[in-house]
């Protein structure tokens, strides 16, 4: 795991550092263990001591050529061989090849009297011995704090043990002392930090709701910066890996492009046309709202592109996912044969939160994807606050990588759960699922709380699942608000009766209209006609009126030539 | 083992003292063993002084932390007597002398 990308750098040269090998511990240390010092690892039986120990001087052997001894004082060679073996830790291997080398030293009380003075030379030259057998340049003392047991808690033991370290910095061996840790504020049971000032490392494992979480600290470490949370570990068939909380998770550089959601109706609503690269979505709904296709599809567009994507599921088996997927017509399965997508299935109870954000960023960076589903979040359980960090974490780890995440948070039905609110600003775009109950029926409805960084519409939008997956209804939004299902279709089918009806009214008014018009204007042409008639006839009688009175005056004419002619 | 004697003929006692060197303290233990053991038959005892800074590897081989150690090899148990022995009733002790070898030398003028 590459997480020395996140971390700060560190701001002194000058001291000389052994990396442990570690994922992440490196990290918080900037670089390792101080060299040629002896660091005290303190921390309850179970914690992992041991085994801090022995991963620090295998990869000593094996990846920065540093030999070491172990010189155990709790388990016999053999034990470790075998203890570690599973871990794929050959320490047999090791000490035929002279990079290891293991003393165990057995300490029985029972068989042991004092009579006089006596010092550890025994010990000083057994440890010496064992480091020039294999030129040793780191050395682990696994627990050192048996003396105690086995010799008293002496003064004579005491001066010993301050020797032993002074003896360990003249020899230039990077020293890892482990002790258990005290009761209440004692951070060791038997004050071994007294001796060891130069680097102390807390080892923890608390137990909470059932699940146990593994927790480290560094306490101290002279002459260096160092992350100071609690930072939890796990161990596992890869060993011991410590994931660093990533306080510049905010200094990823971001990305303009865009990455389709998988369903088109979704990607119009979102303003640019689909989410944006390594931005983190939210999508929330009650149980049966479809939030499981909705990832599969955008699974399956990605996959599609050529991306490559992990679906992490924690709910369902793979092969039911698959299942289920096929009959609303979404083959995942041709993905996962092409090697483009990679189911990864776990109860959310077999591992404390940290195992499994561990594992997962593990996934991560094998497999490299730039688009991943966890399906879904709610099946965390745990602390508010133990899972609001590790979503966090989760979060910043995915963006920093520029991988598109895709949550999907089951909710009750009608509320906002409040892991959601919390959840909501870590979440670029959130996209709620809801039920919505009316008329007797249970219909669903997709819309956008949010999208960072885009504008986006703010309808409800109804959405139907397919044989083709989800795919979104038009919008019906009438006088009485969104109308859904078969309110919404008896709405459709009104609206169309009453589109009719206004049609064929205003048909009938046409055709009253025309036959009024033709009647109108059939007796315009009668009266027209009637008009005209009477025109002629007016013009012929006046036509003979004045042919009358032409006739007259013609008349009188006579009659008056007649009388002056007379 | 090389060390284990036989049942008949062989010492009592098999004894190792790892030491270091010529330190006084090392001479120590070996003086005051000789001074305890000179009140005993010689025959008894098969001793063996070690010097683990000549010999480093017998530290490990034989669980010696302490040092001088005096470990009592037979019979069994082992016992492991550190310091520089000065304490000789503590030695005895430790190495579980018979009593009666012990009162042998001790013990009779008492009872006269």
């Amino acid at each position: 795991m590459s997480l020395n990308d996140v971390a700060p750098r560190p701001a002194e040269g000058q001291l000389a550092k052994s990396p442990t090998g570690i994922d992440g511990l490196d990290a918080i240390l900037f670089g390792g263990l101080p060299s040629g010092r002896p660091t005290l690892i303190a921390g309850a039986a179970g914690c992992g001591k041991t085994l801090f120990g022995l991963t620090f001087l295998v990869n000593g052997a094996m990846r920065f050529d540093e030999p070491g001894v172990l010189m155990s004082f709790e388990e016999r060679g053999e034990d470790l061989t075998t203890n570690v073996a599973s871990l794929g830790y050959d320490l047999a291997a090791l000490v035929a090849q002279k990079k290891l080398a293991i003393d165990y030293v057995r300490l029985e009380r029972s068989e042991i009297a004092q009579s006089g003075d006596y010092d550890l030379e025994g010990l000083f030259v057994r440890l010496g011995y064992a480091i020039d057998q294999v030129g040793a340049k780191r050395v682990v003392l696994d627990t050192l704090e048996a003396l105690f047991a086995g010799l008293g808690d002496g003064p004579e033991v005491r001066a010993e043990l301050r020797r032993l370290f002074t003896w360990l910095k003249d020899r230039g061996v990077t020293a890892v002392i482990t002790a258990e840790r005290g009761r209440e504020g004692q951070l060791t049971r038997s004050g071994l930090e007294e001796y060891v000032s130069d680097c102390v490392i807390g080892l923890d494992n608390r137990v909470e709701e059932q699940i146990t979480t593994r927790r480290l600290r560094v306490i101290k470490y002279r002459g260096s910066a160092h992350g100071t949370n609690e930072y939890p570990f796990l161990i596992d068939q890869g060993g011991i890996s410590v994931l660093p909380i990533t306080s510049a998770g905010l200094e990823h550089s971001i990305s303009d492009a865009i990455v389709p959601s998988g369903v088109a109706g979704i990607d119009a609503m979102l303003g640019q046309g689909g989410y944006y690269a390594g931005s983190s979505v939210l999508m929330s709904g009650s149980s049966g709202t479809g939030k499981t296709i909705l990832s599969a599809q955008f699974i399956d567009a990605a996959c599609e592109r050529g991306e490559r994507s992990i679906f992490f599921s924690f709910e369902e088996a793979p092969s039911q996912i698959l299942r289920n997927l096929r009959s609303v017509g979404i083959d995942l399965a041709r993905h996962v044969e092409s090697g483009m997508l990679r189911f990864e299935s776990a109860r959310p109870s077999l591992f404390g939160l940290e195992m499994h954000l561990v594992l997962m960023m593990r996934e991560i960076d094998r497999f490299k994807p730039t688009i991943v589903v966890v399906d879904p979040i709610s099946a965390f359980r745990g602390s508010a606050s133990e899972v609001d960090s590790t979503l966090l974490r989760l979060v910043d780890l995915l963006k920093v990588r520029g991988i598109t995440a895709l949550f999907t948070n089951l909710v009750g039905s009608h509320e906002l759960d409040l892991t959601v609110t919390r959840l909501s600003s870590l979440m670029d775009t959130w996209i709620g699922l809801h039920d919505i109950e009316a008329n007797g029926e249970r219909n669903r409805g997709l819309y956008l709380l949010k999208s960072r960084g885009m504008s986006h519409s703010n309808q409800i939008r109804e959405y139907l699942l397919t044989d083709r997956g989800v795919e979104l209804v038009d919008p019906y939004i009438g006088a009485e608000g969104v109308l859904t299902g078969s309110a919404r279709l008896s709405q459709e089918a009104s609206e169309r009766a009453a589109i009719l009806h206004r049609q064929q009214a205003a048909a009938r008014r046409r055709r009253e209209f025309d036959s009024r018009q033709a009647a109108a204007e059939r007796h315009i042409v009668d009266m027209r006609t009637a008009l005209e008639v009477e025109a002629e006839e007016l013009e012929a009688s006046a036509r003979q009126g004045e042919a009358e009175e032409a006739a007259l005056e013609g008349g009188r004419m006579t009659i008056a030539a007649r009388r002056g002619a007379a | 083992m090389s060390d284990a004697p036989d049942a008949d003929a062989g010492p009592k006692y098999v004894l190792r003292l790892y030491i270091t060197g010529t330190t006084p303290r090392s001479l120590r233990a070996i003086a005051n063993l000789r001074q305890i053991l000179s009140t005993q038959p010689s025959e008894l005892f098969d001793l063996q002084v070690i010097d683990i800074y000549q010999q480093p590897e017998a530290a490990s081989e034989h669980q010696i932390i302490a040092a001088p150690t005096l470990v009592k090899l037979f019979p069994e148990p082992v016992r492991r007597i550190i310091g520089d022995l000065s304490d000789n009733a503590r030695v005895l002790r430790g190495l579980e002398i018979e009593p009666r070898s012990a009162e042998a030398v001790v013990g009779e003028p008492d009872l006269e």
